[in-house]
């Protein structure tokens, strides 16, 4: 746990509820008892990030699993009281975070982001209130934006560079109490 | 042999005769004659006095085992795991855009979405008011403990005879009372309802009424605090309260007479059901009748409209709350167009749990962690009557009673309804969310355009 960098109560109230969350009491959550949350179900996101919890291929995640995803969402500044030079870049790193949005739009998992996989979370974020022609044009208009290898599609290193300005550190994360 | 044993056997009859005795001028002295007259000794708020010192004792207790092994108490905290700060999606955007030409989309919008879905994840408003509230100070039972490695022996052995107490007196004590007070509740309607019609037997019915729930109240050692008395309910209203569990009938008609409405029961409930409504009008619903909203509806504005009868009560939440909330109220009571009575009661949870998880344990059980609990404690406020405003329609006038419940009682005001206990949420709020965000895209194209 310590590769999280959670406290010892913060774990513990994690715990505490992640378990009221587990209504099968099984010991994991499947994607159901995230969709039971009633603000994660109206995000229009929810799916995509209810996603991210689950590795690969599965659908079941223990409370581990979920300690390394919520890790992600830590603030930088927690980093400097354990520092630890051994143990490698932490999960809330810059990079990681960005991975993590990285992922959220990278649909097939395959490390880059194409026109399609945007196309399909730009219509996710808007409904039905823009027109198809519109959102193309949108995304269009990212990848040129973006795209500098002329592949057509966003790689991870083309996305970081687009969101270097960004706050990153500040907007992915969350302020857990102690 | 025999002789040997034949004095010890009418020995041991006579102690069982005795105690028996003894028990029951103890009941009828202390706690039934106290109820039909509405009169109390004082003894509950002395023992709720001595209990409050005992969970601070042992507080201490587990914060001083908890020093000596150099770890910290787990300490429920009541706003939450994380800081949320309540931004809109719009400010959130329009902070994010970089400077210069705007962008009409921009990759990092989804930053937004993603905080606010894991935050939603971590601690979000509604899965919590469906389980049973955290306590800051442990109050001896098992079931709101979560520090177990820090009790000492001294702390388990009362815990113990906590155990000992609870099971042993407090629990027979109450059942007891409970089949009394039930007991007497469907004997005395009965007979009230041979009489006929006329003051006389409303009265009665009143007294009635009164006695049996103030017996089901001691049956449950609920020590409660009624304010603003002179608020109480009248005739030819109806009566909307906060809904934490099916003892919150039991309080306000151990201080009032109201009608009240539900669905008709089997069983016990059922024979409880008619015997009531032999002395007063009480609303009881065939299954059927409860989905045809308009016969729900003409029925209670019927009862409404007879000054004579009891003011109706009702819970507009439709199901049990953990106390720490209001949760939308449905508009069905607020349409009939009369006065409202709104109650807030709030219960204490150091002493005893009153929410009921009706998903997780039946009626039974809940009962018998109710009788087995310390005591119930709770405060209840009557506010004064409200009325529907013009131009204000019922999902407003709703909203608008549910704020003031919510606000005397100390309860946070939810728009969630309580329903997502069981069901799923609708699209239509994902909807909303969506076209917020469209919204924000949109706009600034036609920024864009102008300039």
């Amino acid at each position: 746990m310590k590769e999280t960098g959670f406290s010892h109560s913060q774990i513990t109230r994690l715990y505490s509820h992640f378990h009221s969350l587990d209504k099968g009491e099984n010991g994991a959550l499947s994607r159901e008892d995230f969709q039971r949350i009633p603000e994660l179900a109206i995000n229009p996101l929810g799916d995509r990030i209810i996603n991210a919890f689950f590795p690969e291929g599965e659908d079941q995640v223990n409370f581990r699993g979920f300690m390394r995803t919520l890790a992600h969402f830590r603030p930088v500044e927690d980093n400097e009281k354990n520092k630890d030079p051994t143990s490698g870049e932490p999960l809330n790193s810059r990079a990681n975070k960005l991975l993590f949005a990285f992922r959220l739009y990278d649909l097939d998992r395959d490390d880059k982001i194409s026109r399609d996989e945007l196309l399909q979370v730009l219509r996710m974020m808007v409904g039905v209130n823009i027109s198809d022609e519109q959102l193309g044009s949108i995304a269009d208009r990212t990848i040129q934006e973006a795209d500098t290898n002329g592949d057509m599609s966003i790689s991870f290193s083309e996305f970081t560079k687009v969101l270097e300005k960004v706050d990153v550190e500040q907007k992915m994360s969350i302020r857990f109490l102690h | 042999m025999e002789s040997y044993l034949f004095p010890f056997d009418s020995l041991i009859c006579m102690l069982l005769g005795i105690s028996f005795t003894v028990w029951f001028t103890l009941l009828l002295v202390f706690i039934i004659v106290p109820a039909i007259f509405g009169v109390s000794f004082g003894i509950r708020r002395l023992y709720m006095k001595s209990l409050i010192k005992l969970f601070e004792w042992a507080t201490l207790r587990m914060e001083r085992g908890a020093k000596e092994k150099n770890q910290h108490l787990y300490k429920p905290y009541s706003n939450g795991i994380i800081a949320k700060e309540p931004v809109s999606l719009e400010q959130e955007i329009q902070e994010m855009r970089r400077g210069g030409a705007e962008p009409e989309f921009d990759m990092s919008d989804i930053f937004y979405f993603c905080r606010r879905g894991v935050e939603s994840i971590v601690d979000d408003e509604v899965t919590k008011r469906f389980t049973a509230e955290e306590l800051e100070s442990w109050n001896l039972l098992t079931r709101s403990n979560y520090n177990f490695h820090h009790i000492s022996t001294r702390l388990t052995a009362l815990w113990g005879v906590g155990v000992l107490i609870r099971y042993g007196i407090l629990l027979p004590l109450r059942v007891t009372l409970a089949f009394t007070g039930v007991g007497l509740l469907v004997v005395l309607t009965s007979v009230v309802g041979l009489f006929p019609n006329g003051r006389i037997k409303n009265y009665l019915s009143d007294k009635v009424h009164l006695m049996c729930y103030r017996i089901c109240v001691r049956a449950l050692t609920a020590i409660i605090t009624y304010h603003d008395s002179e608020n109480k309910p009248k005739n030819g209203g109806i009566c909307v309260a906060n809904h934490t569990s099916p003892i919150d009938v039991i309080i306000l008609a151990s201080d009032g007479c109201y009608a009240m409405v539900g669905q008709v029961h089997g069983g016990l409930m059922g024979v409880i059901q008619r015997a009531m409504v032999k002395a007063c009008p009480h609303i009881w619903f065939e299954r059927s009748e409860v989905k045809d909203r308009h016969l729900v509806a003409k029925r209670l504005s019927d009862h409404v409209a007879d000054e004579s009868k009891l003011p109706i009560l009702i819970f507009p939440e439709g199901t049990c709350i953990n106390n720490t909330s209001v949760m939308m109220f449905k508009k069905g009571s607020f349409e009939i167009g009369c006065k409202v009575y709104p109650v807030a009661i709030k219960y204490d949870p150091r002493f005893g749990d009153a929410f009921w998880n009706s998903s997780k344990f039946g009626m039974v059980n809940y009962l018998l962690h109710m009788m087995s609990s310390w005591a119930i404690v709770c405060s209840v406020w009557y506010l004064p009557p409200m009325s529907r405003m013009e131009g204000e329609d019922a999902v407003q006038f709703a909203n608008r009673v549910k704020a003031a419940i919510a606000r005397k009682g100390g309860l946070a005001d939810l728009l969630w309804d309580g329903g997502l206990k069981r069901g799923k949420v609708k699209e239509v709020f994902k909807e909303e969310q969506q076209k917020l965000y469209s919204k924000v895209l949109v706009g600034s194209s036609e920024d864009r355009s102008r300039s």
